[in-house]
Parts: structure tokens; sequence; C-alpha cells
């Protein structure tokens, strides 16, 4: 089980701010795969990933990072702090 | 050094006061505080700034203790707000503590260049006809690479 994070506009197109995932997905952009397959909504927020970044365990990596030892993944668009 | 993430406003002459005041080794502090200004059509109502409350403190640790080793900095300060913020208002502060003031200057430029780009807040602009998500510019990305 993975706790999966979405942030801003992110957020919006998914509708929760979080939920708890159940998965056999190996990698972020597997889970991502899998997220838009079950219903449209993830389609939408999944649409274009060059607008989306990922943190593993609240650290920043890629889509081809493997999910081992991950117990909450976030999405969210570049960041606009400062 | 000091990090708050933090919806409250700051008193930046408080913070600075408190932040230099017993390392006789600093020679140089240099502080940058950033406000919430209109957008170009003049139609800002208010700023929303969304956090990962998980990851903020954790993010700007790493690049504080990044630029203390780098620039050999006595102190270094960073405040972030976040929840709503209005015209005028202060949003965030860096502070950096050095023997020199190149050094001071150099760490404080760093951290205002990660702040925007790597830690994760989220700017919301809402006017009267709605509100939009502040694009990331290619800018800021790229002020990176600089440091690398």
């Amino acid at each position: 089980m993975i706790k999966v994070l979405y942030f801003a506009w992110v957020r919006e197109r998914v509708g929760v701010p979080y939920e708890i995932v159940e998965t056999q997905s190996r990698t972020v952009m597997e889970l991502v795969e899998e997220l838009k397959q079950k219903e449209r909504r993830y389609e939408v927020a999944f649409s274009d990933l060059s607008a989306i970044k990922v943190a593993i365990n609240q650290e920043l990596c890629d889509f081809d990072t493997k999910l081992t030892g991950a117990t909450e993944i976030a999405f969210f668009p570049p960041m606009t702090g400062g | 050094m000091r990090i708050s993430v933090q919806l409250n406003d700051f008193d930046i002459g408080k913070e600075l006061k408190f932040f230099n005041n017993d390392d006789t080794n600093i020679g140089a502090v240099v502080s940058f505080h950033g406000i919430v200004r209109n957008n170009y059509e003049k139609s800002l109502l208010h700023m929303d700034i969304e956090q990962y409350p998980g990851m903020t403190q954790k993010a700007i640790s790493n690049y504080v203790e990044i630029a203390v080793e780098r620039w050999s900095l006595y102190d270094a300060l960073v405040i972030h707000r976040h929840g709503k913020l209005l015209l005028g208002d202060q949003i965030m502060m860096v502070a950096t503590a050095a023997r020199h003031r190149r050094d001071a200057f150099q760490s404080a430029e760093f951290l205002m260049d990660y702040l925007k780009s790597r830690a994760p807040f989220w700017k919301k602009e809402v006017t009267k006809d709605g509100y939009q998500w502040v694009k990331s510019v290619l800018d800021d990305e790229s002020a990176l690479e600089r440091w690398t």
C-alpha cells in the first residue's frame, strides 16, 4: 500500500488531496499508467507528464524510479515558491 | 540555522537582530525578502500558497546545509509563508551570515534559486475573474545550472 498525494492543479484534476493505493506496479511510470486506466480523471491529470514532477518518500525522483521501499509518492507541477 | 514554514507574517528587523547577535566571526549579512506584487493586468485580489508539508522543511534544510558547507556560513535563515497572502505582504525571507560579503551574497542567491524551483510550494493567483496557478519559468530552472 502506498499513500499517493497530489498538489496544486494535479490535485484539482484528480479530485482528492491523497489516497491509499494498492498496487503491483514496479515503477512510477507503471503506477501512472495503472491510474490512467482506472478512471478518466487520472488521464486528464497525467496527460502531459513533462509538466509533472514526482517525489518518493518526500524526495524528488524520476518517472522510471522503482517503487521499492516507497511508502509515499507525490505528484505535482513544477514548484513556484520564493 | 533556522528554517520556518509558517502562516503568519514575520518581522525582518527582529529576525536579523536575533540572527546576527553573538558570533564575532561574522563580517557580512545578506538578507532578501520577497513580496506579493500585482499581476500585469493589476487584477490580483490575493495569492494562495500551497505546500507539501512533509517535504518543505526537508527540502529547504537540505539546501541550507549545502550552502553552509559550500560558503562556510556562520548562520543561515529561511522563512517561507503559505496560505492566503495579500498584495504587498511578505512571502519569504532568506538571510546568510559569512565572514566576507561575497560568500554571503552568493549563498543567499543560491538559496533563493533553489527555493524558487526545488522547494514544494505552489502559488495561485486569485483575481475577480477566477484564479490561475502561477507557471514556472524556464529562467528559474536554468538559474540552477550556474551552481552545478
